[in-house]
């Protein structure tokens, strides 16, 4: 049943990795291939178990968005990947997935990846009033404020962040 | 005085007020803004994010060891069940195999898991809802089994005690007669807890279609574990996808048939019973044997070697500082949580370090759907549907 996909879709590529496929396509036929996999008859993967962002520092793509999708009638998985560069957004799925909404929210929350026609695109994890993406590869782990309570002004503070110690980084790329 | 025609059209206004994130029942850091017509729920929108600890940027700056006890303290009433998870991603991408002693030893943690979040759920739930009974019994049980959480790796909560390579410390001596003196008795305290709520009148007002989400809905919203069961899939994870020696097991998944909170409530009772069933087999399946893997490259070497070996003590270092080394890869492995389907999407990249850490929680999934759920609801029933979403913001805001 799944040989038929090469056929059907719009591939880049299709990968098989421990037993776990993923499709690799353009980013404007994310609507079209994510539909086809919920509706059609033989796949029926109806259900999206999350979307992902992975940053992908170094490469070509900055970033690669990842949708797991379940097929409760056929107990299989498949994982539909996106890659983007730095500037360009991405179609929102929550016309096809109504669950997408908060998955998408977070994306947009930690990486900056834009999502055209999203209903709703607030940030959701980070603090009200928050800059800065902080799961992309160049934010630093420490991050750029920190926040305390000021005895004189009898009120939370926000500052810039200031470290006695410089963050340590342990890297065992020369291993004795 | 002379009424005019525009004295009888008033101006209405919906009442929007903020529920949380310092109320008890919001079970944690949940901000709600509900907008109400009277008292009756127009929009519900969760602020999420007030528990957010970067724990997925944290990990990619950790080593694989390193990186575990970060998920204890996601869902921090399901510690094991979450460790279980990531230790099999991982193992999935090193391609180890565990000895059986350690995969009967982890599913005997993980049921007793389940049985310590549904005891909380239910037990909190019902006291949302107005029955103080049940939770003070329900806690009595959970310290037994933190007990056994205490004995077993040392700590009753944060036990970091499921690694990646099997489980970190052998069963000690007496272990499995206690529980197996608490399943005996366990099984009663069920009884009593639903002999308080089951048929009791307030509680069924309180839950009975409230709540209510069909099967295609609770689909499209992307539930999983209970939530998805209530409403009458019979989708489980280690039923459909055994993963350990789940598939050797014999037990039963209850399934709801109105998909209301109060079928939810029945389904996390039938699944402690079940849960103590399998943990009743498993102890009568638990032989002797090594409960880590053999390869001795991902996993620390024993006291006995460590004392014997100069080979082990130079392993035993590398190990604690560099960790291990796993291979380009990704992979994404869920098991059954307690709360449902807990997924850990991890990309390698040939170092100590994962290059990416998703944490697939399934709460979170579970809350986008709280403004479908209580629509049209009475605002104390925002409360029973919050209980009975389980929710824990540890694994929400991650």
């Amino acid at each position: 049943m799944y040989k038929t996909f090469e056929h059907l879709l719009p591939l880049l590529l299709k990968q098989n990795k421990n037993n776990e496929i993923y499709l690799i396509i353009e980013p404007g036929y994310l609507l079209f291939v994510l539909t086809f996999l919920k509706k059609h008859y033989n796949f029926r993967f109806n259900l999206l178990s999350y979307i992902a962002g992975v940053d992908l520092m170094n490469s070509s793509y900055r970033f690669c968005v990842v949708y797991d999708l379940l097929s409760v009638k056929y107990n299989f998985r498949i994982k539909v990947k996106v890659f983007l560069s730095e500037i360009t957004s991405i179609v929102s799925s929550v016309s096809v997935f109504i669950n997408a909404n908060w998955w998408e929210r977070e994306i947009w929350d930690m990486f900056g990846i834009y999502f055209e026609e999203h209903p709703d695109l607030r940030r959701i994890l980070t603090d009200y009033g928050f800059e800065g993406y902080p799961l992309r590869k160049d934010f630093p782990l420490s991050g750029y404020l920190e926040l305390f309570y000021n005895e004189q002004k009898k009120q939370i503070v926000v500052e810039s962040l200031e470290l006695t110690q410089d963050f340590r980084f342990f890297n065992f790329e020369v291993p004795w | 005085m002379l009424l005019k025609k525009k004295d009888f059209f008033f101006n209405l206004q919906n009442f929007t007020i903020n529920f949380g994130p310092q109320h008890p029942a919001a079970h944690g850091v949940l901000r709600l803004i509900l907008e109400l017509d009277g008292e009756i729920i127009v929009r519900a929108d969760p602020h999420i994010g007030l528990l957010h600890r970067g724990t997925e940027k944290l990990i990619e700056y950790k080593n694989y060891l390193q990186a575990l006890p970060y998920f204890d303290r996601l869902d921090y009433v399901s510690m094991m069940s979450q460790e279980h998870t990531y230790s099999l991603a991982v193992e999935k991408l090193i391609g180890l195999k565990i000895p059986r002693r350690a995969q009967i030893i982890r599913v005997l943690f993980c049921e007793i898991t389940r049985i310590l979040n549904h005891l909380l759920a239910v037990g909190c739930h019902a006291m949302d809802v107005g029955a103080m009974t049940p939770f003070l019994w329900s806690f009595e049980e959970r310290e037994k089994l933190m007990e056994f959480y205490e004995r077993v790796s040392g700590a009753r909560m944060h036990s970091s005690y499921i690694r990646p390579g099997g489980v970190s410390l052998d069963l000690p001596i007496g272990l499995l007669d206690d529980i197996y003196i608490f399943t005996r008795q366990f099984g009663y305290r069920l009884d009593e807890i639903e002999e308080m709520l089951t048929n009791n009148r307030i509680w069924k007002e309180r839950l009975v279609n409230i709540g209510v989400i069909s099967s295609e809905h609770s689909i499209d919203w992307g539930f999983s574990g209970v939530m998805l069961r209530g409403s009458g899939l019979p989708w489980d994870l280690r039923k459909s996808t055994p993963y350990e020696i789940y598939s050797e097991l014999n037990f039963n998944i209850p399934v709801g048939v109105n998909g209301d909170c109060y079928d939810r409530y029945l389904i996390r009772i039938e699944e402690m019973r079940q849960s103590l069933l399998i943990i009743t087999q498993c102890l009568n399946l638990i032989s002797s044997g090594p409960i880590k893997t053999i390869n001795s490259e991902f996993v620390s070497p024993s006291r006995f070697d460590l004392k014997n070996s100069m080979e082990s003590v130079i392993q035993h270092f590398k190990f604690f500082t560099e960790n291990i080394v796993v291979p380009f890869g990704e992979t994404y492995c869920s098991t059954e949580a307690p709360k449902g389907e807990f997924g850990v999407y991890l990309i390698s990249n040939n170092t100590e370090k994962p290059y990416r850490c998703k944490i697939k929680a399934p709460g979170f999934g579970h809350l986008q759907a709280l403004n479908a759920m209580s629509m049209g609801h009475m605002i104390a029933d925002v409360v029973t549907i919050i209980g009975t979403q389980d929710i824990v913001f540890g694994e929400i805001d991650r």
